[in-house]
Formats: structure tokens, C-alpha cells, sequence
């Protein structure tokens, strides 16, 4: 399925090739012995370099334009899905994508910034970057959820919210406010999951909830490493040490309590397998919301504000 | 045929001084007239030709807005303790060890209790003198805190932002500071206690983004720059020169996001004229 090989990704794929070469060889040759020892060393050379990836590696994968998008998620864990559009104010926003699905027998509400695969689609999507109607549609889901008592999921993935002129017209700025605010007290369980990239207020402007889970090789920052580079080093050359700078691993976030809960992918990053990366991420939050739903609902509020209350880090 | 040529492009005049040296006299940077400072301080920092608001820090807001001694300032000494050890061409240690020693405050925001015409108020003011006023894990600690006491006491909350954004060197845990402010606010709202936010010059990013952007009702002072991403990433995404006025007050006071925009000389009476309807 890899379209796109990552620089650090090529040795595994080559490898892989030459399996693949020699497989269609075993019917003639005798080589079974050797294909499995080439199959022991790609994965060792797997294991290799994806237990030493730099946060830049990571950022990399993050952004692999293979790798499984919202909409390529809720396709494969639910069934009866049905898209729902507009934020009954100004028109639909492309950059997310929602509506209600069923995930194992239950109605979720499903909600997730969603990237095209071509420039056509990425057009059309605005590469992710919602506009302020985008953050209206996405609380006007939520509170349609609310309304039946159905929990809500949202899928992270987004390199920012939109700078454009119109979007500072109708308000980029309250949106996300808005929705960060009406968030912490939906009364309904939310589940989080950062499933690429967690770009600053952008990511966050439907990122607030019960439980915050976190893919494998995502990152999420306030800012990207770019321009984190650009504005602290002034110039564009220093992404790799931006992102060394910034923390904004999933293993990263996790030590510093952002996030609940790392869900792992499969062997070689998601974009490897759509399928098991999807039925990972199934399983753990079918496990998640049946934990959720037993909590009061009053209580599930106040442990949620409580949660981002005690995020900081400070001295007295 | 010209008999002279000009060899230089255009011609600069050397008359034209660009800097007041330091002293009783400030050049006011919309209109260059020279105010004396104590015209300026009497005239609440603005200028007495053509109101431009100069950017003043807490200090001079405690004493514009409060009762002369009422401000009883809160958790005064919370420092950031570096939690990423962050460094880029510089360690993020020095910078907060740089800007405590150039400004005598210890983050970019300040807190406390105080008294507006009679009202007791819980009230939180931002530095953007302090690494621009941004907003990591000590200004969300603080008005988080400060939302705390607004409930506890049941005393309207006050919020002058003045800031660039969430605080880059605290990355993940400045955003989410976005995330813990926000969310305390519904606790104050669930209690039904007012909170007037009032928007100055600059005010963008992640501030705009939480806070700023939920009072009750929000105050904006004239011609200050509010927004979400700034002028200059906008004007690179997207190719196109700016309108003219964009992202200021009167803007986001035409497209319906602030209820008014307040002269500061006002700013004490209309806090307490809105005090006043929300109590009676």
C-alpha cells in the first residue's frame, strides 16, 4: 500500500521488495529457508529503527500522506454511518467531517478533521484547516449528541485552523473559544483521539474531553516545528531541533499527563495497514466508552474540568 | 536633456528626528505629537490629540481602574520552572530570569482582589512586556486560580488581555492552558457571577482563543489589534494584502464579536455602570 517511502522508511522497503521478488521464485527454487531468515531481518531492522525515531521521524510519519484519515477510520470500525453537514449559519465547512455511526451495536456521534489524499481532494478539504463554521458544525454536532445521549469521538488531524482573512471575519478567534468552552461541559462522554497531526488551537478547538488518547507516531504542540523554527531561530532550518525542542510525541505528552493514553499502531507506522491500525483503535475505544458510561454524568463534567485544571507545570 | 541628474532614488531629509530621547516628552506613534508625560498619564496613557492608545502594563490599569490601595494582589511569586527545559538560540531559563530582572514581575499576568466604584472585584491583568504577555502554565495557573476566587466570593471577574498568544518554550502545556482556563470559566458561569473581558492592544492567538473571546460581555479599547493568527502568517498563507483596518477593534466590532469599544478614560465608569445592571 506505501506510496511515499520516508527516507528513514527505505531500507524496510526494499527489503521487503526483495521478498516479495523471491516469493514468486519459491514455486520453482527451493529458497523458503532463506525468504525467512530475510523476514527475520526486516523485522528486527523494523523493530530497529522505530524504537529509535527522532521527534522530527515521528512528525514525518504524522504526516504520511498514506496514512488513514478520519473518515478512512470511522469507515472501518462503524457501520451505518451517516455523514451530517453544516453549521445552520454560514455553509459547510470541508476541513470535518461528522455524523452519527455505530460502533459495535452503539450510536456515537463521530467527529474528525479530515485531509484530502491529492491536491483535488486536499482543495476541497483545505488540507484539514478548518474555518470557523467547521468549529460551529462540530458543536452543533456535539450538541445534537448531547440531546440523545450519545457520546461523542473526535478524531484529531490537522496542520491548523485556517489563517485567512474570512476567517478572521466571522471569528476563528470565539469559535474555538466557544467550542472550548460548551466542551467542558457537554453532558455527554467525550473520547479524543489524535490520530496524525495536533496542530495548536486548530487541534484543539474539538479536543476537549473525558479521555485523550493519542496514536503511536502523532505529534500535537501548540505550534508546528516549522514555525516554531522560524519564529524562536528565525529562519526555517531548524525544524529538527524545534521538534526535539517542543516535546510533542505521543510519549512525550504522556509523561507530561496531556494525554490518557498511548494506542499503538500497527508494525511500521498506520499507513502500513488501515485495517489493523483502525481495529486497534476500535477495540481501545470500545473499552473506553464502556468505562465512560459508567461514570454519573455530573461527576464525568467535574473530573473533566478537573483534568485540564491540573495541567501546568509550575513553582511557588 | 536634464542638465542634473538625480544619482540617489529619493532623497532623505536628516531633519526628521525618528526618536524622543528619553525624558518628560513622548512622541505619540500614531500621530507624532510630542506630549509631556504627565499630559500623557493624566490623559490615562492616551494621546489628547488623537486618542491613540499607548500599551500600558498592570501597574498603570490597577491604578486607572481601582480604589487608591484596594488591589490585593494573589499568588504573586508562581514562577514557570521550565518543564520542557527548553532552548533555542537561547535557554528558556534565561529568558524568564531576564524578563523578571527588566520588568519586576514574575509572569504575564498578575492577580488579586480590589475595589471599581464601590465594587469588589476579582480582577486579572496581563503584562505584554512579560516575554509579550504570553500565556504558559503561570498565567493559566493564576487565572484559573483567580476564577476560584471569583466563586468563592462571588465577586464579578475582571480580565484585561494584553498577549501574543500561548507561550512556545511550554509547547503542549501552554495550549493547554487554552484547554484549563475555558473550562474553569463554565464553573464560574454554572455560579451565574459575571465576567467583563476586556480586549487591548495587542491581543491574538490563543488568548483570543480561550478567554478573551468568553466574557460575558467584551470590552475592547480603541484600535487595538485582536485577532487569532497574526497579520504577517496570514498575509503568507494566503498572498493577499490585508483590508485596511482588519483585525482592529472597530473591525471585530463590525463583524459582531466585541459588545463595545471603550475609551480607556471610560473604562472604570462602564465597567461599573455594567457592575451595577448585572446586581440590580
Amino acid at each position: 500500500m506505501a506510496k511515499t517511502v520516508l527516507e528513514f522508511e527505505k531500507p524496510i522497503i526494499e527489503l521487503e521488495a526483495k521478498i516479495a521478488e523471491m516469493r514468486k521464485l519459491a514455486d520453482t527454487l527451493d529458497i523458503a529457508e532463506e525468504i525467512k531468515s530475510l523476514e527475520e531481518k526486516v523485522s528486527l531492522l523494523q523493530d530497529q529503527i522505530f524504537s529509535s525515531l527522532t521527534r522530527w521521524q515521528i512528525v514525518q510519519l504524522a504526516r504520511h500522506p498514506d496514512r488513514p484519515y478520519t473518515l478512512d477510520y470511522i469507515e472501518r470500525m462503524t457501520t451505518n454511518f451517516i455523514e451530517l453537514h453544516g453549521d445552520r449559519c454560514f455553509r459547510d465547512d470541508k476541513a470535518v467531517v461528522g455524523g452519527f455511526g455505530m460502533l459495535d451495536g452503539q450510536t456515537a456521534m463521530l467527529i474528525g478533521q479530515q485531509k484530502g489524499r491529492d491536491t483535488k481532494s486536499n482543495i476541497y478539504r483545505n488540507f484539514g484547516m478548518m474555518n470557523p463554521e467547521g468549529y460551529r458544525k462540530a458543536l452543533r454536532l456535539m450538541k445534537l449528541a448531547e440531546k440523545f445521549e450519545k457520546p461523542v469521538i473526535t478524531f484529531l488531524d490537522t496542520p491548523g485552523a485556517y489563517p485567512g482573512i474570512e476567517a478572521e471575519e466571522r471569528g476563528q478567534a470565539e469559535a474555538i473559544a466557544r467550542n472550548l468552552f460548551e466542551m467542558s461541559r457537554l453532558h455527554i462522554p467525550i473520547i479524543v483521539v489524535i490520530i496524525g497531526e495536533g496542530a495548536s488551537g486548530g487541534a484543539l478547538g474539538i479536543g476537549i474531553g473525558d479521555r485523550i488518547l493519542m496514536l503511536e507516531n502523532c505529534w500535537y504542540s501548540v505550534i508546528s516545528p516549522e514555525s516554531c523554527s522560524s519564529i524562536l531561530w528565525r529562519s526555517w532550518d531548524y525544524k529538527e531541533q524545534a521538534a526535539e525542542a517542543l516535546k510533542l510525541t505521543a510519549r512525550d505528552l504522556l509523561d507530561l499527563k496531556i494525554i490518557d493514553k498511548i494506542v499503538p499502531e500497527p508494525t511500521g507506522g498506520a499507513h502500513r495497514n488501515h485495517e489493523e491500525a483502525a481495529m486497534i483503535l476500535k477495540k481501545v475505544l470500545l473499552d473506553e466508552l464502556k468505562r465512560l458510561k459508567k461514570i454519573k454524568i455530573d461527576k464525568l463534567i467535574d473530573d473533566r474540568v478537573e483534568k485540564f485544571s491540573n495541567m501546568g507545570v509550575y513553582s511557588e | 536633456m536634464a542638465w542634473f541628474k538625480r544619482t540617489k532614488s529619493h532623497i532623505e531629509s536628516e531633519t526628521k528626528r525618528k526618536d524622543i530621547p528619553d525624558g518628560m516628552w513622548v512622541k505619540c506613534e500614531s500621530c507624532s505629537e510630542i506630549i509631556h508625560k504627565r499630559q500623557l498619564e493624566q490623559n490615562f496613557h492616551t494621546c489628547p490629540k488623537c486618542n491613540y492608545h499607548f500599551r500600558i502594563g498592570s501597574s498603570e490599569y490597577i491604578e486607572i481602574l481601582f480604589e487608591k490601595k484596594s488591589f490585593k494582589e494573589l499568588d504573586k511569586k508562581i514562577t514557570s520552572s521550565d518543564p520542557l527545559e527548553f532552548v533555542d538560540t537561547k535557554s528558556y531559563k534565561a529568558r524568564i530570569k531576564e524578563a523578571i530582572k527588566n520588568t519586576g514581575i514574575y509572569d504575564a499576568v498578575r492577580t488579586g482582589t480590589a475595589k471599581l466604584n464601590g465594587h469588589e472585584v476579582v480582577a486579572a491583568i496581563m503584562d505584554f512586556s512579560f516575554i509579550g504577555g504570553s500565556m504558559g502554565s503561570v498565567v493559566g495557573e493564576k487565572i484559573s486560580r483567580a476564577i476560584d476566587k471569583s466563586i468563592k466570593t462571588r465577586r464579578p471577574l475582571l480580565i484585561i488581555s494584553k498577549s501574543g498568544g500561548a507561550r512556545m518554550m511550554e509547547a503542549a502545556l501552554s495550549l493547554m492552558q487554552l484547554a484549563k482556563t475555558s473550562a474553569k470559566l463554565t464553573k464560574l458561569a454554572e455560579q451565574k457571577i459575571p465576567y467583563i473581558s476586556v480586549i487591548t492592544d495587542p491581543t491574538t492567538g490563543g488568548t483570543t482563543a480561550s478567554y478573551a473571546m468568553l466574557g460575558d460581555v467584551n470590552i475592547a479599547e480603541p484600535g487595538a489589534l485582536i485577532g487569532f493568527a497574526g497579520p504577517r502568517v496570514i498575509k503568507q498563507a494566503t498572498g493577499k494584502d490585508l483590508p485596511k483596518g482588519f483585525q482592529t477593534s472597530e473591525f471585530l466590532l463590525e463583524k459582531g464579536f466585541i459588545d463595545f469599544i471603550c475609551h480607556r478614560k471610560e473604562l472604570k465608569e462602564k465597567i461599573s455602570q455594567l457592575l451595577d445592571l448585572f446586581k440590580n
